[in-house]
Formats: C-alpha cells, sequence, structure tokens
C-alpha cells in the first residue's frame, strides 16, 4: 500500500539519482526508429566504453524518441547546471569518440552536435527551429526519462496526478475537470473527452472498462508509438483515473503488433507499476482497484475504430456494430465502456496536475490544447511536433516545406488523416489546422499525420492507393464499403491505366457520396475522402489522364513514354541501363528507344546527362 | 454470362475450394503434403502447452484472439488441427474461429518462412518510393507477394504503416525495422543477415 | 416502457419506446425494404438498403442511418420517401447486383427471392458498375443442402440463424473485404461439417444461395417408368404449409388438395406419414415403458428427428443410449411399405420407389444413411421437401386451389389425431401421453389435451402422475426445439440438476412445421406473421376434428401388429422398425 510520503520521497530519490552533483547522465533514444537507424550498435559501444575506462559518474539510460527522425541515432549528455549537449546522427565510432573526450575528457565533441549560434554557443535540439514553437505536454517525457524505469517517470510528477485525483478529487470533480479543459479526443473524431466519461458515469454495471486504443492505424501517424515508447506511464496513469472517473476497474490497451517494442514497454510499465502498487487492488490506500490488461491487434485497420475494436478483444472478427448503442452505454462485453486513443490519455495527467484553465489556455477556440503532427513524406526534416492546435507553427513547418521538399521540387499538397483525409493545398495553408478547419476543407485531422508532396506525386495515383488500402482493410460488413470502395477502385485503375471515360468520373462522384452518406461505421463513412479530395483541388489532373491519356506527374505507366531528343550525345548510358534492351544506337549516334520493347521504367530518364529523355 | 460455377474441387478433395485454394496455389513448395494438417500431429506436445495457456485463461472473456496468437506463435501458423483443437477446449465453433483467423491479415492458415519480411506501405513510405522496395525483394528473393521462398527461409508481405514515417521507404524483419531504402541496392546485403 | 411520437413521410404516429424507425414506419403505413434483416435473428444494419433520413427535433442525424437498428426517439422525423434516399437505396442494391449471379430466370428462387423484389420495387432499369465478382463455386455434395456462393449477398441470416438460433455456427463469414464470403471452416463441404442440415438457413436466406439438394427429376422419372410402383408418404407439418407454395395464407390447412394434388401426379398410391407416427407412438410408448419398468436407460429422448439425431452424434454422444432405438416415422414407413405392404399387395418390393415428402432437409441425410435399409432395400429412395412438391405441382400444372378434398389410401393412409400433432413441438409427446397413460391406466381417458407441452416457449416441462405396477409415480417429461435448446436441457441433465424420464427434441425452431423444407417465409412477411404459430394451429385443429385422436386406436396399426410384427418391440419390430447411433466425427480432412 502507497502513501503520499511514499511518492515523494521515491520522487526525492529518482532526482537525486538522476541529477546529482558530478553525475553525468547519458541517454539514447530507443524508440523504434532510433533502433532501426542504428542505436542499438551506439548503447552498446557506449556501455562497453563507459566501463571499460571505469567512468563511475556516468549514467547510461534508454529513453524513448525526440521527435527528429531525421537526426536518429540520437545520444544526449546531462550535467546538473549545464546546457545538454545533443549529438545526432551517432555511430559506435562517432560514440567511442564522444566518450573519450567528452565523458571522461569533459570537452564536447563539436563535430557531431547541431552546431553553435551567432554568438558561438553550442546548440542542442532545443534551440532548432523545428523546436522553437512547440509546446510539450504529450511528448513532455519522449526522449527525456527512461521509459523502462518507473522511477524516472515519478521523478517527472509521474502518479501524483492519479494520487490527486484518489485523494483530493471526486470521481464527478475529475469529470467537470475534464470538460473545463476542452480536450477533445486524438483519434480524428475529436469527440469531448470529458463529455464522454460523463456519459459513462452515471451507468450502473456490474463491471466497466477503460480501453486505450492504441491501434494506430493511420499509414504516416506514429505519434503514440512514441509515447507508448517514450513514456508508458503516462498513459496506464491515465487510464487509472479515467476508471476512476467512471467508475471502472479494468482497463484493456488495445495495441498493435506491428509495434513490438511499445508493447514491451507496455509490459514492463504494467509489472512495474502492478508491484508498486501504483495498479491493482486498494491504490493509495484508497477503496479504488484498477488493472490492465494488454491485447494485441493483429492486423486490421477497421480495429481503430471503436466498435470494431471491442469486437476485437472479445474474440470477433473486427466488425463495426452501429452505434447508439455508445459504448458509453453498452460497449465491451456489454458493458459501460470507455475508449480513448494514447495522445488523448496522454494529456490527463497535465490537465490534472496544473488544472484545466491551463490547459484551455492554449489552441483555437474550438480546439484546446496541443496537437502532435506527424511529419513525413516529401520534406527533409522528418518527425513530431507538437504545437497548440491550428498554432501558426503548424503552418510555419509546412509553409517552410514549400520551399524545402528534397531535391528542390516544388511542394504541391499535405495529406492529412490518412486513408480517411485529403490534401490540403498551397491555397489553403493558411486555414489554421484545427478539427473542424480541416473538416471544412474536405480532410480532417485524422491522427495527425501529414504527408507532404511533391510536383513528382500523381494526386490520382495517390488516391488510388488510399482506396487501395480501404479496400484492402474494409471489413466487408456493410454493402456500401464493401461493393463500393471495390467499384472505385476499379475506375480509379482505369483511369490510371488511360483507359477511363467522363462517365467514369460521374460515377466515381456518385460512389463516393453513396459511400460516404450509407456506410455503417466512420472507416467507410470517410472512404472516399482521398478521392473527392483529390477531384475536388486536383480535377485537371484526374481531366489529363481521362481526356488526354496523360499523367502529369509521370507516375502512371500505362501513361508514360519516353523518347530520346536530338539532345543526345550518343553516350550510350541509357542502352547500358534499359533492363529489357530496348535502347538501340551507337556510340557517339542518336539512341532511340524501341517503344513495343520499353516498359517505361524510367531508368533511362534518370541516368541520362544531357536531359535528352523526354517524357510524356 | 458469369464463368462456370467451380463445382465441389478443394484441396480436402471434399468440398468448394475457393479462397483457400487460391492461397494454396501460391505456396512454392508442394513437396510435403498438399494438405496442411499433415505436418502436426495430434501427439506434438505442443498441443499440450496450447491447452495449458487455454487453461491459464480460464477465467478470461474473449480470449479467441490471444489463443490464436499464441497457437500462430507455437505453430508458426493456423492449419485444421491447430483450429480444431483450438475450437474443442475454448467452445467456439470452428467456422468462427477461421472466420477470425482469415479477417486478421497477421494469422496465416498456411506455412511461414522462417523470417518475416514486411514492406511498410504506409503512405510516407509510398510516396517515397516503397513499390520499388517491395519490387527489388520480389526479384531478390524470387516469390509474389503473400509468398514464402522455396527454400521457407523468408515471407514477404506488404504491411500497413509501421509507424517509421522518419525512416521511409523503410521495411521490417522479424521484429527489426530498416529505414531509409531509398537506395535498393542495400537490400541484398540485408538479406544475407539472415539465416 | 413508454411510447414516444414520431413523424413518418409527415405522418405522426405515437410508438414504444423500443421500436426501430422501421416498425414505426410500419405503423405509418409505409414498409421500408430490407434485406440483410431478418427479426430477432440478425440485426445487424449491413445491407444498407434499409436506410433512411432522420432528424430528432430538428436536429438532423449524421449521414443516413439504417432503420432496421434505428431506434426511434421522441420527436425524430423520418424520410423514406426523398431523392437523396431513393438514390441512396438504388445505389446500394445495384451494388449488390454487381456482385451477385443474375442468372434469375433459370434460377430456384426466381419470382420468390428477396432481391428480385426488391429490383422491381426499386425499378431498377440498369446495373451501372461492372468488375470483379465473387468467384463462383458451388458445394453440392451433402444430400440436403447446396450452397452457390456466387448467388450470396453476405446478409449473413444464414450466420445468425445457426450460431444464435440453432447455436451450432457452421457458416461464418470468411476472409474481409472484398474478399469476404459465407462458408464452412476452410471451405470445407456442407457434407463434412457439423451441420444438422435442419435447413433454417435456407429458411433465412433472402436469395438462392442456399438450397435443398433437389430429387424432383428422379420421382417424376420413376413415376414415368411403368416397371416401377411409386408410393408417397406425407409428413404431418407438410399439410400446414404447402398451401403457402401457391400463394394461400401462412398455415393453410390443405390436406385433401395435397392428396388430390399428389394423386393427380401420378403416385401409384398416396399414404400419410401420419400412420407410421401412430406406429411410432406405439413402438417408442413401448421402449419408454420397458426402460421405466425394467431399470434402463433414462431419459429416454425422441429419436424422430434426424437433425436431432445428427447433433446428438456429433454433440452429446454421451447421451447416444439415451436415444430411442426407434427410427422416425418416415423410415417406419419405409420399411413397412416394403415388407408388410408388399407381401400383402403381392408386390416385388424390388419394384416399389418409396418417396416421402417431409418439411425437412435433413430427412434427405438420415434416407441416405447406410443403415436405413431392410434386406439391401432401402427404406425411401427419394425424400423431397413441401417446396420441392410445390415445384412439382406447378411443374405439372395442377391448378392447386381447385382442386378437390380427397383422402389418403388404405391401408397405410389411416392416422389419427396423435399423429397429426407430432409436426409441431411438443406434439409427440402430447401423442406418448396420450398412449402411455391409457396403457398404464388401462383406461380410455377422455382429458386428452396436454396444453403444457404445447406452445412455442423454448423448453418446455410437466409431469403426469401415473400407475406403474401398482404404484403412482410421477412421470417428468421435457421437451426441447431448436438444437440450441435441446443443448440447454441436455447440459442440465450431465450437470445432474435436471432429472426427467422422457425427453422429446426436435431440430427445429418450432418443431416440423418450421422445418428447414417448409414453404419459405419473408423477412417482410414474418414481422406480421409467425409461421410456427400459424401452423402448429392448423395441426390441433386438424388433432381436433379426427374422430380418434390416440395411436393406439388406428384400426389400420392394430391390422399390422396382429397380421405381422405380433407386438410392439417384438423381433421384427426391432429389425424393421429400430436402429442404432454412433459418434461421428466431423472436419476430417480426407487427404
Amino acid at each position: 500500500m502507497m502513501t503520499m510520503v511514499d511518492l515523494n520521497g521515491l520522487k526525492a530519490k529518482a532526482l537525486e539519482e538522476m541529477e546529482s552533483e558530478g553525475t553525468l547522465r547519458v541517454v539514447v533514444g530507443m524508440a523504434t526508429c532510433g533502433q532501426s537507424a542504428g542505436a542499438r550498435r551506439v548503447m552498446e559501444t557506449l556501455k562497453k566504453d563507459v566501463a571499460e575506462l571505469g567512468l563511475d559518474n556516468v549514467n547510461v539510460a534508454v529513453t524513448g524518441c525526440v521527435g527528429m527522425c531525421t537526426y536518429e541515432p540520437i545520444l544526449e549528455v546531462l550535467e546538473p547546471g549545464k546546457k545538454k549537449v545533443t549529438y545526432i546522427r551517432m555511430d559506435p565510432e562517432k560514440t567511442a569518440r564522444v566518450v573519450k573526450e567528452h565523458l571522461q575528457g569533459g570537452k564536447p565533441v563539436l563535430d557531431y552536435t547541431v552546431g553553435h549560434d551567432h554568438a558561438g554557443n553550442l546548440k542542442n535540439l532545443e534551440d532548432l527551429q523545428f523546436y522553437a514553437k512547440q509546446e510539450r505536454i504529450v511528448l513532455r517525457n519522449c526522449g527525456t526519462i527512461d521509459p523502462e524505469n518507473i522511477h524516472e517517470y515519478i521523478a517527472r510528477d509521474g502518479y501524483a496526478a492519479l494520487r490527486k485525483a484518489l485523494l483530493e478529487m471526486t470521481p464527478e470533480t475529475v469529470i467537470d475537470e475534464m470538460k473545463k479543459s476542452g480536450l477533445r479526443g486524438r483519434g480524428g473524431a475529436g469527440f469531448p473527452t470529458g463529455l464522454k466519461w460523463g456519459f459513462a458515469a452515471p451507468n450502473k454495471a456490474d463491471q466497466k472498462y477503460i480501453i486505450c486504443n492504441a491501434d494506430e492505424g493511420d499509414p504516416g501517424a506514429f505519434m503514440d508509438r512514441s509515447v507508448l515508447e517514450g513514456d508508458p506511464h503516462a498513459v496506464l496513469e491515465a487510464m487509472a483515473i479515467g476508471g476512476y472517473a467512471i467508475g471502472a476497474s479494468k482497463g484493456y490497451i488495445y495495441v498493435r503488433a506491428e509495434y513490438p517494442v511499445a508493447v514491451e514497454r507496455l509490459k514492463i510499465a504494467i509489472g512495474q507499476a502492478q508491484e508498486m502498487g501504483l495498479l491493482g487492488r486498494k491504490i493509495f490506500g484508497t477503496d479504488f482497484s484498477f488493472d490492465i490488461e494488454i491485447r494485441l491487434g493483429a492486423g486490421a485497420f477497421v480495429c481503430g475504430e471503436e466498435t470494431a475494436l471491442m469486437a476485437s478483444i472479445e474474440g470477433e472478427r473486427g466488425e463495426p456494430r452501429p452505434r447508439p448503442p455508445f459504448p458509453a452505454v453498452k460497449g465491451l462485453f456489454g458493458r459501460p465502456t470507455i475508449l480513448n486513443n494514447v495522445e488523448t490519455y496522454a494529456n490527463v495527467c497535465q490537465i490534472i496536475l496544473n488544472g484545466p484553465e491551463w490547459f484551455a489556455s492554449m489552441g483555437t477556440e474550438r480546439s484546446k490544447g496541443t496537437k502532435v503532427f506527424a511529419l513525413g513524406g516529401k520534406i527533409n526534416n522528418t518527425g513530431l511536433v507538437e504545437v497548440p492546435d491550428g498554432h501558426q507553427a503548424a503552418r510555419d513547418h509546412l509553409r517552410n516545406r514549400r520551399r524545402a521538399c528534397p531535391h528542390g521540387k516544388a511542394f504541391k499538397a499535405v495529406q492529412t488523416g490518412g486513408p480517411s483525409g485529403g490534401c490540403i493545398t498551397a491555397a489553403d495553408l493558411d486555414t489554421p489546422i484545427d478539427f473542424d478547419n480541416l473538416v471544412a476543407i474536405g480532410s480532417m485531422m485524422g491522427s495527425g499525420g501529414m504527408i507532404v508532396m511533391d510536383e513528382d506525386n500523381c494526386m490520382v495515383d495517390i488516391a488510388r492507393f488510399f482506396l487501395d488500402f480501404t479496400v484492402d482493410e474494409s471489413c466487408g460488413k456493410c454493402t456500401p464499403c464493401r461493393e463500393g470502395t471495390k467499384r472505385m477502385l476499379e475506375i480509379l485503375d482505369r483511369i490510371v491505366a488511360g483507359e477511363g471515360t467522363m462517365q467514369d468520373l460521374e460515377n466515381l462522384e456518385d460512389l463516393a457520396e453513396n459511400i460516404r452518406l450509407t456506410s455503417l461505421c466512420a472507416l467507410g463513412q470517410t472512404a472516399p475522402n482521398p478521392v473527392m479530395s483529390t477531384m475536388k483541388h486536383f480535377r485537371d489532373e484526374y481531366l489529363a489522364h481521362v481526356q488526354d491519356k496523360k499523367c502529369p506527374a509521370g507516375v502512371c505507366k500505362a501513361l508514360l513514354g519516353y523518347v530520346i531528343t536530338a539532345d543526345c550525345k550518343g553516350c550510350t548510358k541509357c542502352k547500358r541501363v534499359c533492363p529489357v534492351e530496348a535502347i538501340t544506337g551507337e556510340v557517339k549516334q542518336l539512341h532511340v528507344i524501341d517503344q513495343a520493347l520499353c516498359i517505361r521504367c524510367g531508368a533511362c530518364f534518370n541516368v541520362c546527362s544531357f536531359n535528352a529523355i523526354a517524357r510524356n | 454470362m458469369p464463368e462456370d460455377p467451380e463445382v465441389n474441387q478443394n484441396r480436402f478433395g471434399t468440398g468448394v475450394g475457393n479462397n483457400t485454394q487460391r492461397r494454396l496455389g501460391n505456396v512454392n513448395d508442394q513437396s510435403k503434403c498438399a494438405c496442411s494438417c499433415g505436418c502436426i500431429t495430434a501427439e506434438d506436445p505442443r498441443f499440450a502447452e496450447l491447452k495449458s495457456y487455454i487453461d491459464s485463461l480460464n477465467q478470461e472473456q474473449g480470449i479467441t484472439m490471444p489463443v490464436l496468437q499464441e497457437a500462430q506463435r507455437s505453430f508458426g501458423y493456423l492449419p485444421l488441427e491447430v483450429q480444431k483443437f483450438i475450437s474443442e477446449n475454448t467452445g467456439v465453433p470452428l467456422a468462427e474461429i477461421y472466420g477470425v483467423a482469415t479477417f486478421y491479415s497477421q494469422f496465416a492458415i498456411e506455412p511461414k518462412g522462417r523470417h518475416h519480411i514486411g514492406v511498410c506501405m504506409g503512405t510516407a513510405c509510398y510516396v517515397k518510393g516503397s513499390q520499388k522496395v517491395l519490387d527489388k525483394l520480389v526479384e531478390e528473393l524470387k516469390v509474389k507477394v503473400g509468398c514464402t521462398t522455396s527454400d521457407g527461409k523468408f515471407t514477404l508481405e506488404a504491411t500497413r504503416c509501421l509507424g517509421c514515417c522518419g525512416l521511409a521507404p523503410c521495411i521490417m524483419i522479424d521484429d527489426d525495422v530498416f529505414g531509409k531504402l531509398d537506395d535498393v541496392s542495400r537490400i541484398p546485403d540485408i538479406l544475407g543477415k539472415y539465416e | 416502457m413508454g411510447n414516444v411520437n414520431v413523424t413518418v413521410n409527415g405522418i405522426e404516429v405515437s410508438v414504444p419506446d423500443n421500436y426501430t424507425a422501421m416498425l414505426a414506419a410500419r405503423q405509418a403505413g409505409v414498409e421500408i425494404p430490407s434485406l440483410c434483416f431478418l427479426k430477432d435473428v440478425n440485426e445487424i444494419g449491413a445491407c444498407r438498403v434499409c436506410v433512411v433520413e432522420a432528424d430528432i427535433k430538428g436536429v438532423p442525424m449524421r449521414n443516413l442511418p439504417a432503420s432496421c437498428i434505428l431506434q426511434v426517439a421522441e420527436g425524430m422525423n423520418i424520410r423514406t420517401n426523398t431523392a437523396k434516399v431513393r438514390k441512396a437505396v438504388k445505389t446500394n442494391v445495384e451494388l449488390i447486383l454487381a456482385n451477385h449471379n443474375r442468372e434469375c430466370l433459370t434460377c430456384k428462387r426466381n419470382q420468390n427471392c428477396e432481391l428480385q423484389s426488391l429490383c422491381d420495387e426499386l425499378g431498377i432499369d440498369q446495373v451501372r458498375f461492372q468488375g470483379e465478382k465473387r468467384k463462383p463455386t458451388i458445394d453440392n455434395l451433402s444430400h440436403s443442402i447446396i450452397r452457390d456462393a456466387s448467388k450470396c449477398i453476405l446478409c449473413g441470416r444464414c450466420i445468425s440463424t445457426c450460431r444464435d438460433v440453432q447455436g451450432i455456427g457452421v457458416l461464418d463469414f470468411t476472409h474481409r473485404g472484398f474478399q469476404t464470403e459465407v462458408a464452412p471452416a476452410f471451405d470445407f463441404s456442407m457434407r463434412d461439417v457439423d451441420c444438422v442440415y435442419c435447413g433454417q438457413c435456407i429458411e433465412a436466406c433472402p436469395v438462392a444461395a442456399l438450397t435443398e439438394r433437389q430429387y424432383i427429376d428422379e420421382v417424376f422419372e420413376a413415376i414415368e417408368d411403368p416397371e416401377k410402383f411409386v408410393v408417397v408418404q406425407t409428413a404431418p407439418a407438410v399439410r400446414a404449409s404447402l398451401g403457402e407454395e401457391f400463394g394461400m395464407p401462412v398455415g393453410t390447412r390443405v390436406t385433401g388438395k395435397m392428396v388430390a394434388a399428389l394423386r393427380r401426379l401420378g403416385f401409384d398410391k398416396v399414404f400419410d406419414t401420419n400412420f407410421s407416427a401412430d406406429l411410432t407412438i406405439l413402438e417408442e410408448g413401448t421402449e419408454l415403458l420397458n426402460r421405466v419398468t425394467t431399470g434402463g436407460v433414462l431419459p429416454m429422448i425422441t429419436s424422430c428427428s434426424p437433425g436431432w439425431i445428427r447433433f446428438c452424434e456429433m454433440k452429446y454422444p454421451e447421451f447416444l443410449p439415451n436415444l430411442s432405438t426407434c427410427k422416425s416415422p418416415q423410415q417406419m414407413f419405409g420399411a413397412i411399405l416394403k415388407t408388410y405392404y408388399a407381401q400383402k399387395m403381392g408386390i416385388d418390393p424390388k419394384k416399389i420407389v418409396s418417396v416421402s415428402v417431409m418439411p425437412c432437409t435433413s430427412k434427405k441425410t438420415e434416407a441416405n444413411r447406410p443403415e436405413m435399409e431392410v434386406d439391401g432395400l432401402r427404406d425411401v429412395d427419394y425424400s423431397l421437401t413441401t417446396r420441392e412438391l410445390g415445384d412439382m405441382i406447378k411443374r405439372a400444372r395442377i391448378r392447386f386451389a381447385n382442386l378437390p378434398d380427397e383422402t389418403a389410401d388404405s391401408i397405410l393412409g389411416e392416422y389419427t389425431g396423435a399423429g397429426v400433432i407430432f409436426g409441431a413441438t411438443g406434439g409427440v409427446m402430447e401423442a406418448a401421453l396420450r398412449t402411455v397413460a391409457d396403457i398404464l391406466t388401462g383406461k380410455d381417458l377422455k382429458d386428452i389435451e396436454y396444453n403444457a407441452v404445447r406452445g412455442l416457449d423454448g423448453v418446455k416441462e410437466a409431469s403426469v402422475v401415473l400407475p406403474i405396477d401398482g404404484k403412482d409415480t410421477e412421470i417428468k417429461v421435457a421437451i426441447a426445439h431448436g438444437t440450441a435448446n435441446a443443448a440447454k436441457v441436455l447440459d442440465a441433465v450431465k450437470a445432474g440438476e435436471k432429472d426427467y424420464h422422457f425427453i422429446e427434441v426436435m431440430a427445429c425452431p418450432g418443431g416440423c412445421v418450421h422445418g428447414g423444407g417448409q414453404s419459405i417465409v419473408s423477412a417482410q412477411v414474418r414481422l406480421d406473421v409467425n409461421p410456427k404459430a400459424n401452423r402448429a394451429a392448423a395441426l390441433y385443429a386438424e388433432d381436433e376434428a379426427c374422430v380418434k385422436r390416440k395411436s393406439h386406436d388406428n384400426e389400420e396399426v392394430k391390422a399390422l401388429y396382429n397380421e405381422f410384427l405380433g407386438k410392439p418391440n417384438s423381433h421384427l419390430s426391432h429389425k424393421l422398425l429400430h436402429t442404432h447411433y454412433a459418434p461421428r466425427k466431423v472436419y476430417e480432412c480426407q487427404a
């Protein structure tokens, strides 16, 4: 049984360990992205060399994702009273040098840091433009604490919110504070969290459930993974608070099996919390008991939909069920149930600790707090940014990208909301990004994935890509989604193959409207969004495919042709690279492509040094 | 006119092959046995382990998914004998077990390779060329997507977003992620690390 | 539960607050189309054909909700006939059609198909979408049920029926998305799975994805053959449903017209399974008394329903010794036909073709069980359903409604009221009690209607006090209909919670009147009509109209014993009329 004093004592002790005088704390980002960039070998070298040199004052720790994927692996050195030093793009050799020169010698290795400012001061991650306008609530511990060590979480006020809720607040006041904070669900629909909890609380039942939706499925979104890998206790604690608020004693985390690191860290976290009595029976000596079980997904996007997710936990096919009844009334195993996603939970403890007014002071009129966006696609700086909803910063990020697509390519659009979302064009970039505004311009926030497209991306092909995804992931229960998306895909297949007609475009719009209006669940209702959105913003590209039989972006192979122009110098490079020997010609003579043999792979186009190959 | 119906032909010689047969047509190695269950006998000790796992979940509701996941981990796939065993020991009808097993893409009815390669087809990877990565793997491994190499070493699949968008395009082999594969010539080296 | 006020297409109605929009609309005189909806069985909102526009006190509902599962609320305004709704419904039906085998003219359900009617009602004149279709596969290996995936519209009505109503779960959705199918596990044939062939899935299917295996051509061929002596028997429940094939109200009793039609079809003799139902009571009643007095295995359980027998063999083999060894009335009839009747009439039994008309699809498989023969001759050669008989009458161009009432031939055509009620749940029990009570009391009891065993409760219990060996003994009985209810009773017995002498089990909910071979009642009609109750009422009416209402009063049965069998459970009876059971394995890999 844990008392208030225990928690405070633990916090002090953990802080002491982390920040004691003369101790160097070295953390390596070991989330999935860091690991695949090579962080494990960095860690091995670090541990080995520190041990060999007998550096007793060096404290090596694992940490989660800092959010700057391009710089992984990242190693940071923290020394009490000094500015943090960030090393980027590390490898074992660089690590060895840092151990020797910095950890042992006390002199930071400038070559591997992010550079200096004008005054000649060493910069670390926080000094970068990427970080400048971020406000970290959800990601506050990611990249800072060791996610496998509950003491470090406690050192950062971990479980203080649960203690406060249990000892100083009634379930009603918890719900009231959540309502006042204006927090809206971060999974896509943006439903007010406090309101949802308030629906479940009064319902009488022998058992209620709290579910964490960690089936983060939107392609291009990975903030939930980062939170689970970097700060798993924040989710557990929030679920316990939710359980207290609505009167549930059991929680499930439904997490994608594709996230093995997250699953492992959750298991460790649950084990530690149980051991310390922060989960389990009579928490903080109160009558409140709460425990959490992990359930793994098995590869079905639709299980991100709440009713399908519950069907899956119940051991059935992940088919959505009609609402009403809503889960707050009749959910998992027929009992009142609250589902929120990882990012939503990650806000809860901070709201309890800092008060709803603090949270509501951030964001826009109707979207409070922050939102984590995952930037990906054709931009140089991929990663996670957490900004107050609709904040100028998000737009700045995107606007900067307008000039910052890789290889100097021109910005075309940002896709938000994954297969349920749509495109924001350059013209719409001035729209503040929040739930309602994105819906108004025909997209949606989704879970916050933002994929940047440049001039080389064909929007018809992108629409086809998303629809292919939806057809594959449709559960097959209701007619419009099962049959309708397939027919839409077939039409798009015809269009990218150059066989589309104007009637096809009309049918496409009809189908899209019908699927939106009549599908059973949100996955189906939003499935046509990528098509509707691209048809609205890039109708000219569709017309080019249908009427002119051309793909302006040069993506749709069936519509491409390569010819060698008079600029050909006869260098034979294209002839050599052609995989099907479609190019003939002698040295210093004009080469020719045999159109019958050409497979339109574009290899010659990419290799030509004289811009002598034309694509049409 | 509809196509001629395919009447009463399936792998069991007893029923109407459809998806099962289509899938079977993809498996390269037909040498062992035409039926998926022949390789696992009732005496296999893994059944006893599975039984005790099921018994350990006795108090839980909705155990089908965890049991199927455990069975897949243990047997590598979910053939008839295994699904029958689960049905008999959980009381869930076999058709329902099969319905669940074929609904989720991570359950396999046919044997899988020793290593699982998932090529991320998430948006970020797609716009950055994951199709080329997939094509390269198809070429290197000489298998179709969704199939297993003839030596039983690799199963190649296109998967949903792996959540490593910063590393696009990326692949996952077993539990390891390999990112930034814009340069597909790195792929043979990566494959070479696996036995 | 209170009432709420809703508006449907401008018409205000007050309906119970647990009503759906669809039921409210019905009350307002509007029939909303549906496909996947089957009242109390399949309410999943999947086909999206019943979508409506709705708002609650002026606040519009998002998108178009499915009215079959949309619960009404005070101030709800439902619109079913707007351009938006009409277009959506039409598009969804077109999408179903785009993936449907549209060989309507040659389809078994032509003119009796819910999808076809819907197309007609919606005025669908083209299918705008073409593309990939589900691979057409036909499974016709079982003796009872044919599955045609090309016709399936994935409504799930069969799945819910099999899993939730019958508690078996032979069929389920497999795969997902566009690849979704309804099939047994591992694409096994219906022949090799734990199907009891009750045919409830056929009754549930709105199209022809599930149908019975037909033997019409074989029967017509036999009738044509001058060498063959073709005899037909009709089960009790058939007469309560056959009229529906000709547009008569559900549960119209057509006994006389049925007999007339069979004669006109050319059967050499038209007999009645009611006769062998009476015979069954004498055999089974005697068996029960023997078991009670000699300490045999109790509770004894009836064996008339082949679906139930198969269920017991597969799921509850430990109860096989409890099953009565009596063959079902269908098989008893066949065995007597090819022995006693053949001898008496001087007909070579090899030339006799034994045809049955049953409310049942499982009877087809029963007739084909290897042990169901005597001296190498099959008890029953062809078992037809009520629907098949309807088809034959149509093919023979007989104007059924205009037929006179005729009666069955002698000497296997007489029956009592006890034989008639075999077709309804509780009927076998009631018939048995009428006879057993008379035997034990040695009186001709007048109080013969056992109301406790009638009705549609899933499990019914009753007890009667009867003198056994001079001592008043309480005989406890139970009746279960539908295999899910049978499982409940058996589980209770197994757990020692219940203790019965005699249990009646029918595989189909409602008993044979609602068998899988009966005329199909559409989901829309079922909203207003309960076929189980209507048809049972027809049988009880016929029972009441009978002069003789106890099996042991059947003169032709008495003659059968006097002239041939000796007494019930005699050696010859055992050879001809009794059988045995064995545990049955399914899902066996035969590679």
